[in-house]
């Protein structure tokens, strides 16, 4: 008698706009999108688009000004901050462009980060953190920092950072725009296998149409409104 | 997040920026070793002063003709020891009131010679003061009545003018004038900053002769008991005045003396304090303006932390803990230096540093506070970081 999983992300007529020096900028106008439980999305666009701030939005860092966004099924505004970083904590992964690990940390302790915020013992967060690295291949470099890897087993640290809380969706910032072709194809083999095996949604922002290639599906984004979805509808 | 996890991270930050973390810490290192140290000398000087003046017996008034000033002898002075008599009715128990007269003489003995305090006294000596004798006797009555030659010796006069040899029936020559000697007191320590052990004490007739006057420099009445001790002041007062009306009598009781030095003390001590406290004040600003620094320079570290989960107080807590964890480990460091230097002050100096524990509570406290109260401000600047404009910062 279970009910039938929500969509991993929800959004309906979210607006975003921005107060710059007294000018109002809107940066979003009007998206509504559904992304289901395993999808694999792309959002494309070009510079300038809103799909960073639509990133920002679905990733829960921000507010909308308004409408209504559901992740996994919650409504996030009438949350409060410390929920709202609950829910990033243990709903949602993060892969940035510039991959934001702590510069001094190993990686096994940067990728166990996300679960000191969520209470769990140092055995297990180790533990934990082991089998993400090595899911992602750097089970022999669970000791480095990152100054001591190349780019490309800087993103798959940051990668396995990213699902070590097992979340339902996994937001990627232009995953491999500071990567060279070769490290960047094999950080999108990574993920597609990850959404394949795991069944992690992930969503993929990206101005490169090859990466974009990867999803199974393209929303592309212009002046702060979908233009085109190719899967529109995903979802019951 | 668990409150260890906190403290670590805190640790590792620190260890990370070691000298940085060293040299915020050295103020405030600085502020509780200023505290501990003039503290504890404050304290020490209270202690001593207190020590020299309950050593001098229990109960003691001492009256003086106008203002009473400490560590000198009144210029004019007009009781003469008919005066004396009288107080001895007024008091009604004769034994407890002893005179003064003082003067500076040169005693020798062979060639040896001292510039002495010579105290002009009686038999009642001991009866008001704490004066313990070292070898043979007290000047006695018949002394005082005859205006016999004889002197008890402070000790360190007899070791001085007698060195190994027994002073008692020996002659010093006191003022060009032979004396006896008949007693040597015990070392007893200073009073005021003057020693009382290099006091030569002679019967106060002999004393008036010798200096040609009939006056004595003040009186000193010891009465019988603690609740006895201010009635007795005020009447001898009121009987003195009464006996030359429009001149001023000063008596002072022992509690008075105790408690206007220990107030003056005090008030040293406490004033010592809050310069010390001010530059435990300046180093809690370093400590802020460290931390400020800290965020800022940590505020993408801030931005992903926040993406990852963190809560605003899980970095609230992050960046205090930091901040207190500076002030209290420059405060533990501050306070073995602030004992050390006490406990160097008194071994190699004449200075009676004390160590007290509420200075060392106080300032590991108040270097805690100062954590938490500068630490704040910008603890809660790295709260309130918005993880979007965090993130992107350079």
């Amino acid at each position: 008698m279970t009910a039938p999983a929500p969509p991993a992300i929800e959004a309906v007529d979210l607006t975003r706009r921005y107060d710059l020096d007294g000018v109002s900028v809107e940066a979003l106008r009007g998206v509504s999108l559904r992304i289901g439980q395993g999808e694999f999305a792309a959002i494309v666009g070009p510079s300038g688009s809103g799909k960073s701030t639509l990133m920002h939005l679905l990733g829960c860092l921000d507010r909308p000004t308004s409408g209504v966004l559901r992740i996994n099924g919650v409504e996030m505004s009438g949350l409060s901050d410390t929920r709202l970083a609950e829910l990033r904590n243990r709903t949602i992964g993060f892969v940035f462009q510039s991959f934001h690990l702590l510069a001094r940390t190993t990686a096994l302790d940067n990728v166990a980060l996300p679960l000191v915020y969520w209470g769990v013992g140092r055995a297990e967060r180790r533990e934990r953190a082991r089998t993400a690295l090595e899911s992602v291949g750097l089970g022999h470099r669970m000791g480095h920092r990152p100054s001591q890897m190349s780019g490309g087993e800087q993103q798959r640290v940051a990668i396995a950072r990213a699902l070590v809380g097992e979340p339902k969706v996994l937001l990627a910032d232009e995953p491999t725009g500071n990567l060279d072709t070769r490290n960047g194809t094999e950080v999108m083999a990574i993920l597609d296998r990850l959404n394949a095996e795991s069944g992690v949604a992930v969503v993929l922002v990206t101005h490169e149409p090859e990466v974009a290639a990867h999803a199974r599906r393209q929303i592309h984004v212009r002046d702060g409104r979908i233009e085109l979805d190719t899967g529109a509808g995903g979802g019951p | 997040m668990r409150g260890r996890e906190s403290f670590v991270m805190a640790l590792e930050a620190l260890r990370v920026n070691r000298l940085r973390s060293a040299l915020t810490m050295l103020g405030v290192i600085i502020g509780v070793l200023a505290v501990v140290v003039l503290v504890s000398v404050g304290t020490g000087a209270k202690d001593a002063v207190e020590k020299q003046i309950s050593g001098l017996g229990t109960n003691i008034i001492l009256v003086v003709p106008g203002q009473l000033t400490v560590g000198a002898a009144p210029t004019q002075s007009r009781l003469s020891l008919a005066d004396v008599a009288y107080v001895r009715r007024v008091v009604g128990d004769p034994a407890k009131v002893t005179v003064s007269l003082q003067s500076g003489e040169t005693v020798r003995v062979g060639r040896t010679e001292a510039f002495v305090t010579i105290i002009g006294t009686d038999q009642n000596l001991t009866n008001v003061f704490q004066r313990p004798l070292a070898k043979g006797r007290h000047l006695s009555e018949t002394d005082v009545d005859t205006r016999r030659r004889v002197a008890v010796l402070g000790s360190e006069v007899a070791a001085r003018m007698f060195g190994d040899v027994d002073p008692v029936g020996r002659q010093v020559s006191i003022a060009g004038a032979r004396f006896r000697v008949v007693g040597v007191y015990a070392t007893v320590g200073q009073t005021f900053g003057l020693s009382r052990d290099q006091e030569v004490h002679v019967p106060v007739t002999t004393a008036q002769r010798m200096l040609g006057v009939d006056r004595v420099n003040g009186l000193a009445v010891g009465a019988s008991g603690p609740e006895e001790v201010e009635a007795l002041q005020g009447r001898v007062v009121a009987a003195l005045t009464e006996r030359y009306p429009g001149e001023k009598f000063s008596a002072v009781t022992q509690t008075q003396l105790l408690g206007t030095i220990g107030s003056v003390l005090g008030m040293l001590t406490g004033v010592l304090a809050a310069i010390a406290g001010i530059s435990l004040l300046v180093g809690g600003v370093g400590v802020s303006n460290i931390m400020l620094v800290s965020v800022r320079e940590r505020t993408k570290e801030i931005g992903l932390r926040k993406a990852l989960g963190a809560r605003q107080r899980d970095v609230l807590a992050q960046f205090l803990i930091e901040a207190v964890l500076l002030t209290t480990i420059g405060g533990a460091i501050g306070i073995v230096l602030g004992v050390g230097g006490a406990v160097a002050i008194r071994s190699f100096t004449e200075v009676p540093a004390t160590i007290t524990w509420w200075s060392i509570a106080l300032a590991f406290g108040v270097s805690a506070v100062v954590g938490v109260f500068f630490g704040v401000a910008p603890a809660r600047r790295a709260g309130r970081l918005d993880p979007v404009v965090a993130l992107r910062a350079e």
